[in-house]
């Protein structure tokens, strides 16, 4: 099988087939990593749990600072970016999304 | 003229900050059953949702309206939908908000199914991501958007989801996707009769149905054909309606239902520095509401719109 043959040509030490993404983003209420939660969503690779639109009235955690606590990796920030000139007062999207990963454990 | 019943200062400024208004029960049951009645044979689970849903809509008695007729001409006189628009308090809601003369848009039937018709196709029961209507819009002047619920809708049921104070957000219809949960969400579970009006731009999704019904919901889009100036009534505007208030240090708890204070009282998904942007585009609709600059609210847009003149030398 082709798995078979990546796995012996780079070992099972570089390539886990065993493992799944899971992605967790939660929006805060400023810049900072221990800002409460206003607005989050995840998604699932395992398949164990379907999240979707609505589906819970409070986040998995208060702050993104619980969310590393708890094990999440954090892989992306918003970076700050300074005001478009004329659009110093329009609000559009949440400006402050922090990306977390975890890899977990499938039974293969 | 036919009755109708004019929104208020304060239910105007509640649409003004939060993007909806509330009808709890509004609609009589006679009317509720009359579009029931008009809508037609419920499909039945075993087709695809697709072709439920165009059965249904072809053979409902809900009539195809071009866009941009009169709304006045767009149902028949006896139909369901005319006697809900003449409701003297719908009418007095879609006056106050988009005038004498309203414009029809588009309306739809929403069809929520429950998860048989997904079973028995084997397709996944998921609810619709969030997304605002259209496309971005960044319009002063807004069209609404009237939720008619027909029935009783529980929690099992999904119901519409949407979140207040999103609507003054310039987004692009479904960029907002991502946000699976915002602090603040709200389901519509109602009795029937119930109507939600929102501003065009407020964030929503229909809910996913675990019911073993079918849930209803009728939506009509409606713009104004003039100027969205003191359509409503303002004879109950105070005195003191241009005049500020002390604010950080205050004695007492704002009164919630001043006008200044509705217009400043913050979301639950309110970012920190962004909330403050939500209050000066409230406090602006305001004044293009009221025609009238020189409004303010809480000192926001005085504030940052001080620039003297004056010079102290000769």
């Amino acid at each position: 099988m082709l798995r078979d043959r990546i796995r012996d040509a780079f070992g099972n030490n570089r390539i886990d087939f065993m493992k799944r993404q899971k992605v967790l983003v939660l929006y805060l209420a400023d810049s900072a990593l221990d800002a409460h939660v206003i607005a989050w969503a995840q998604y699932d690779g395992t398949a164990k749990a379907e999240h979707m639109a609505g589906d819970a009235e409070e986040p998995p955690y208060m702050s993104g600072l619980a969310a590393l606590r708890d094990g999440w990796r954090l892989i992306q920030m918003t970076p700050m970016l300074p005001h478009a000139p004329g659009a110093e007062f329009t609000t559009a999207y949440l400006k402050y999304e922090f990306l977390f990963e975890q890899w977990v454990d499938v039974d293969g | 003229m036919a009755e109708r019943v004019l929104l208020t200062s304060q239910q105007m400024a509640s649409f003004v900050a939060r993007g909806f208004l509330r009808f709890e029960s509004i609609v009589p049951d006679d009317i509720n059953q009359q579009f029931l009645d008009e809508v037609g044979r419920p499909p039945q689970p075993g087709e695809s949702v697709r072709k439920a849903y165009a059965k249904l809509l072809s053979a409902s008695g809900i009539p195809a309206v071009p866009a941009g007729t009169a709304l006045s001409d767009s149902y028949p006189a006896d139909s369901a939908i005319t006697r809900l628009l003449n409701l003297p308090v719908v009418r007095g809601a879609i006056e106050s908000l988009v005038g004498p003369d309203a414009r029809f848009d588009h309306h739809f039937l929403h069809v929520t199914f429950p998860p048989e018709f997904y079973e028995a196709r084997g397709l996944p029961n998921v609810s619709q991501h969030t997304h605002q209507d259209s496309t971005i819009d960044p319009r002063r002047a807004f069209d609404i958007q009237i939720m008619y619920y027909p029935h009783d809708v529980t929690r099992e049921m999904g119901g519409t989801r949407f979140v207040p104070g999103t609507h003054l957000r310039v987004v692009s219809e479904a960029a907002v996707a991502r946000y699976q949960n915002i602090r603040g969400q709200q389901h519509v579970v109602c009795p029937a009769g119930t109507l939600l009006v929102l501003h065009h731009g407020i964030w929503h999704g229909g809910g996913v149905n675990r019911s073993d019904r079918l849930r209803y919901m009728f939506k009509i889009r409606i713009n104004p054909t003039v100027r969205q100036e003191r359509l409503w009534d303002t004879s109950d505007l105070p005195n003191d309606h241009y005049e500020q208030r002390p604010i950080f240090l205050i004695k007492e708890a704002p009164d919630p239902t001043n006008v200044h204070t509705i217009l400043t009282t913050p979301e639950p998904w309110f970012e920190a520095d962004t909330g403050r942007l939500e209050y000066l585009n409230r406090i602006r609709m305001w004044r293009f509401l009221l025609g009238d600059k020189r409004f303010d609210a809480d000192y926001w847009l005085t504030r940052i719109e001080n620039e003297p003149v004056a010079s102290t030398h000769a």
